[in-house]
């Protein structure tokens, strides 16, 4: 008995660490291909000093030495993968500075926002999920599916410009950055509210956008389930309608919904630009675009690398706590193997 | 079980005939759209939607519609009011400024139109006082076509790797299902953003688009090509693909007659998802100015005006494009909803 829940054990560890290798390996391959995107390019950072008179040719060539652009590609990945390794991330143009520090700011703050958002969106999709379900085909459950298919097709876009429009016609909230000015004056109680204020639009957008798909997901799990002989017969024995539901029938229902979790984790550094390129939010979306405008490009890289490591590792987030929480899961993976 | 059914079925039509509806105009835009998408009135930048009356200032009852030109006040700047004092009927099949149908066809005969010196914007004026409603339909060629165009080639290439990888499985299977997860993985906004920044800025206009078009369309092949391999996968090992096989038949016949035709409701479904992101993906490019430059008229450029605060806050009918790209969205979700509904109750029974 004891041996076999020990091979078990072995065999989940076994299969995280073909996932963890697998991440590595999807890693790897995902900087390659920025660097071979990157190569497509005709121009660099440098090329608009060519267009200043004052700057010598020569002194430009020596810049693009400097910073080893005239180098070919695999020597510039090479470059740029020891810098990594050194906790650099490559060198920013245009900040002059090497890109980690840019990084972790902005992914600080990128990071407040969305998991903020995404914390709300979950509790409040998660409820309104199991509730829909349980009232299936009657209006809570017809109206509910209409407004999801209806924001569903509202773009973020769009719905970020609304609810700017909204607020700077009310007056109701500051709108742009991260703080007001004189931030720093504030007290802690004051820097607070002051942050939260700014926060609200952004993170309402984050929210209105996920929220249909959570819901979608939640209510057709929880059918699923609730169709299930196991149902019937504890709603046969009285138990009460909502330990039914919370109880029995969403643990049922999570599994589904602990890879739609790692997949909110895996977007949460990058499922925000657009919000915080039109609210103004200093997170790693802006950084990106004047990047890209100014050509700097390992910052580019960097901030693509970095959202796509959390996607990586929400994935992998996902399948850790599929393992953990579904024992038909870690069997089948020993049935797979044996 | 069947009312549902019904119900899906009125929403799906209901819906092919509005997107019809609205692709037929965008397509047709030099008819629909009475004026030309450059034209500018400086005189009149920022006016509101023209007001289309049926009961004149003294209560009475026209059959044709009729608007009041609109005016300058003089007191405040950006504001107009309507000049009552005579009415001028709108008029259908007029003849104006010369377009041509659909790209070829010379024509000068509009939908719509009212006599100077009014003027009909019904969906009001951008700050050089262009007519958006015209723009809007004239940018919708842009936008819908790019949208289109990608999803072609998304859908192409997922074809194209799905059916290989599933029918000849193996290790081209295994490689090539490692390169889609690759791709699967990486934030498809942020490649976009940085796969443009690489490119050229200063392009022409036709380059531009056909590269956007490129890019959206080659970076979303990954999705199709899963579903198509599952499917093909599923169909190969069929009985009578055997048996076919047993008579002599080729790889490609097999492909072409035993196993496309099962991917074809997936594809149709797969279309009418991608459609609506990949124009929503064009829009956000443009409003970023990654994309069309102006004075092409784009949804994304025409929205780009929003990023103005003033004109944000002052000018509501600057949402115009919004409403119909949230109602082009709404479309194709629905028809993909339906597709979807029909494909799982096909595959039930």
């Amino acid at each position: 008995m004891k041996s076999s829940a020990g091979a078990k054990m072995w065999s989940s560890m076994k299969y995280l660490e073909r996932r963890v290798i697998h991440a590595v390996l999807l890693l790897v391959g995902a900087s390659i291909l920025s660097f071979l995107f990157s190569s497509l390019a005709p121009g660099s950072f440098f090329d608009e000093m060519k267009l200043n008179p004052q700057i010598s040719p020569e002194t430009v060539a020596a810049l693009r030495s400097q910073y080893g652009l005239d180098q070919p590609l695999p020597v510039k990945y090479f470059r740029w993968v020891k810098s990594v390794l050194h906790g650099e991330w490559g060198y920013s143009f245009a900040y002059n500075q090497p890109v980690r520090s840019l990084l972790m700011v902005r992914a600080r703050n990128t990071l407040l926002l969305t998991a903020l958002a995404m914390a709300l969106a979950w509790l409040i999709a998660v409820p309104v999920g199991v509730w829909v379900a349980s009232r299936r085909g009657r209006w809570e459950d017809q109206l509910t599916s209409a407004s999801t298919s209806l924001l569903l097709s509202v773009p973020e876009l769009v719905l970020a410009l609304a609810l700017l429009y909204l607020v700077i016609r009310t007056h109701a909230l500051p709108v742009g950055g991260m703080v007001s000015t004189g931030f720093d004056r504030l007290g802690s109680w004051g820097q607070m509210t002051d942050l939260v204020s700014h926060l609200i639009v952004p993170v309402t957008t984050l929210v209105l956008a996920s929220l249909p798909i959570l819901i979608r997901h939640v209510r057709a799990s929880m059918i699923e389930v609730l169709q299930a002989p196991f149902i019937q017969a504890a709603r046969g024995h009285g138990i009460s309608r909502s330990r039914l539901l919370f109880h029995y029938a969403l643990p049922a229902a999570a599994n589904p919904l602990i890879s739609l979790f790692g997949l909110s984790i895996a977007g949460l550094l990058s499922g925000s630009l657009l919000v915080e390129v039109i609210t103004g939010w200093p997170g790693l979306g802006p950084l990106l675009l004047e990047a890209c405008f100014s050509r700097d490009l390992y910052v580019v890289i960097g901030v693509v690398m970095a959202s796509t490591l959390f996607m990586i590792f929400g994935s992998l987030i996902a399948d850790v706590m599929l393992v953990a929480a579904d024992p038909r899961v870690r069997t089948d993976y020993a049935s797979e193997r044996a | 079980m069947k009312p549902r059914k019904k119900k899906s079925k009125r929403k799906l039509i209901a819906a092919a005939i509005f997107l019809l509806a609205l692709h037929l105009a965008i397509l047709l835009a030099g008819f629909v759209a009475p004026c030309p998408p450059a034209e500018q009135n400086r005189d009149f930048p920022y006016v509101p939607p023209t007001r289309v009356h049926f009961v004149d200032a003294r209560g009475h009852l026209h059959l044709r519609p009729f608007v009041y030109p609109s005016a300058p006040r003089l007191d405040r700047l950006y504001e107009y009011t309507e000049a009552r004092d005579q009415e001028y009927p709108v008029h259908f099949f007029v003849a104006a400024s010369e377009y041509k149908i659909a790209g070829w066809l010379p024509s000068h005969t509009h939908l719509f139109g009212v006599d100077t010196p009014a003027q009909i914007f019904l969906a009001g004026t951008d700050n050089y006082g262009r007519d958006q409603f015209s723009r809007i339909l004239y940018g919708g060629q842009i936008s819908l076509a790019a949208g289109l165009l990608a999803t072609g080639i998304s859908l192409f290439f997922g074809v194209l790797v799905g059916c290989i990888s599933g029918f000849y499985a193996g290790w081209i299977d295994e490689s090539a299902m490692r390169v889609a997860e690759l791709f699967l993985v990486l934030p498809w906004l942020y490649v976009l953003l940085a796969v443009r920044a690489f490119l050229p800025l200063h392009i022409s206009a036709a380059q531009t688009f056909l590269l956007l078009v490129a890019v959206i369309g080659t970076i979303g092949w990954a999705r199709p090509a899963r579903l198509v391999r599952g499917i093909v996968l599923s169909a190969r090992s069929r009985k009578y693909v055997t048996a076919s096989r047993g008579f002599g038949a080729s790889d490609a016949y097999i492909l072409r007659c035993h196993v496309l035709p099962h991917t074809y409701g997936t594809l149709l479904t797969q279309a009418a998802l991608l459609v609506p992101q990949y124009v929503i993906a064009e829009v956000t490019l443009s409003f970023f100015g990654l994309g069309l430059s102006e004075p092409m008229p784009s949804w994304g450029n025409l929205l780009a005006n929003l990023q103005q605060y003033n004109v944000l806050v002052s000018y509501w009918w600057m949402f115009a494009p919004a409403l119909v790209l949230v109602l082009v969205s709404l479309g194709y979700l629905t028809v993909a909803n339906a597709f979807h509904q029909r494909l799982q109750s096909g595959s039930i029974e």
